[in-house]
């Protein structure tokens, strides 16, 4: 079956979406995280969307769940990297990712989660 | 493909896409794969047409929550992929057709958070933000036909 990879590295989870992705492989995506977050005590996930040409709702609606149900197992969730076509066309859609940290880059990104994590 | 066509739909932007439409490609909507495969192709389409980026990536994200709903709630059908020109702008219609069951209170379908689905409801009502034209002919029990066009601004 076809799946996102997920990279491990100290207490952090990363994946890089770099599929167009049809909703059966969203779906397996927000379960594998969620398995991966308890399996690997991971406390923060990095999320780079940068590839991603597009962000419809089944997809923003992925992105909010992951990282509700991490929130739940005590790791925090950082999106990154959503180009600007993106941003506008999800705003106008009505996507609003309540309650997701953005970032514009990995980056940044990781300095979010580490000054997190760290505090 | 000829199932999704058995109705007959009759809206004011179905004939002006029939009067504009200079091109037309004809999608069969049936899972998950199939919305990949659309959002490819009308992508490609508003790139040729010279749609901008941002516009290019509203017309791909309605495509993809219109085609997920003729297949999640119309039980699939197909979409059209059309090129128009009415002789001073350029643009691209798709017309989503099923013969599902139809909608059957669409004032409410249209309305933001409403859903029977399970999803966000967005679909429709996000759809239509993302476009310049929208318009649907919904029959109960019959089907539904979705028509959007986006312009090269």
């Amino acid at each position: 079956m076809e799946r996102i990879p997920i990279l491990r590295m100290g207490d952090l989870l990363l994946v890089t979406i770099q599929v167009d992705m049809h909703d059966r492989l969203a779906m397996t995506l927000q379960d594998d995280l969620t398995e991966r977050i308890v399996r690997d005590s991971a406390k923060g996930v990095l999320i780079d969307i940068s590839a991603l040409d597009l962000v419809d709702s089944f997809i923003g609606r992925m992105i909010s769940n992951t990282a509700a149900m991490a929130r739940v197992l005590d790791a925090q969730t950082v999106v990154v990297g959503m180009q600007p076509a993106v941003a506008i066309t999800l705003v106008e859609l009505g996507l609003t990712l309540h309650g997701v940290k953005t970032a514009l880059n990995v980056e940044k990104g990781m300095a979010l989660l580490g000054k997190n994590l760290t505090r | 493909m000829n199932a999704a066509t058995a109705v007959e739909f009759d809206t004011e932007l179905l004939e002006l896409n029939a009067r504009l439409r200079t091109d037309r490609l004809t999608l069969p909507l049936r899972g998950d794969d199939d919305v990949v495969g659309l959002r490819k192709h009308v992508r490609e389409r508003a790139v040729a047409i010279g749609l901008s980026l941002v516009d290019q990536t509203k017309l791909v994200t309605a495509a993809s929550e219109l085609g997920r709903n003729t297949i999640k709630y119309g039980g699939g059908g197909a979409c059209h992929v059309d090129k128009l020109a009415d002789g001073f702008r350029n643009g691209i219609g798709l017309l989503f057709i099923d013969n599902g069951p139809g909608i059957p209170d669409l004032d409410l379908a249209l309305r933001d958070g409403y859903t029977t689905g399970g999803g966000l409801g967005l679909g429709l009502s996000g759809s239509k933000r993302l476009v310049d034209e929208f318009e649907i002919d919904t029959r109960v029990g019959e089907g539904t036909a979705v028509a959007v066009v986006k312009w090269k601004r």
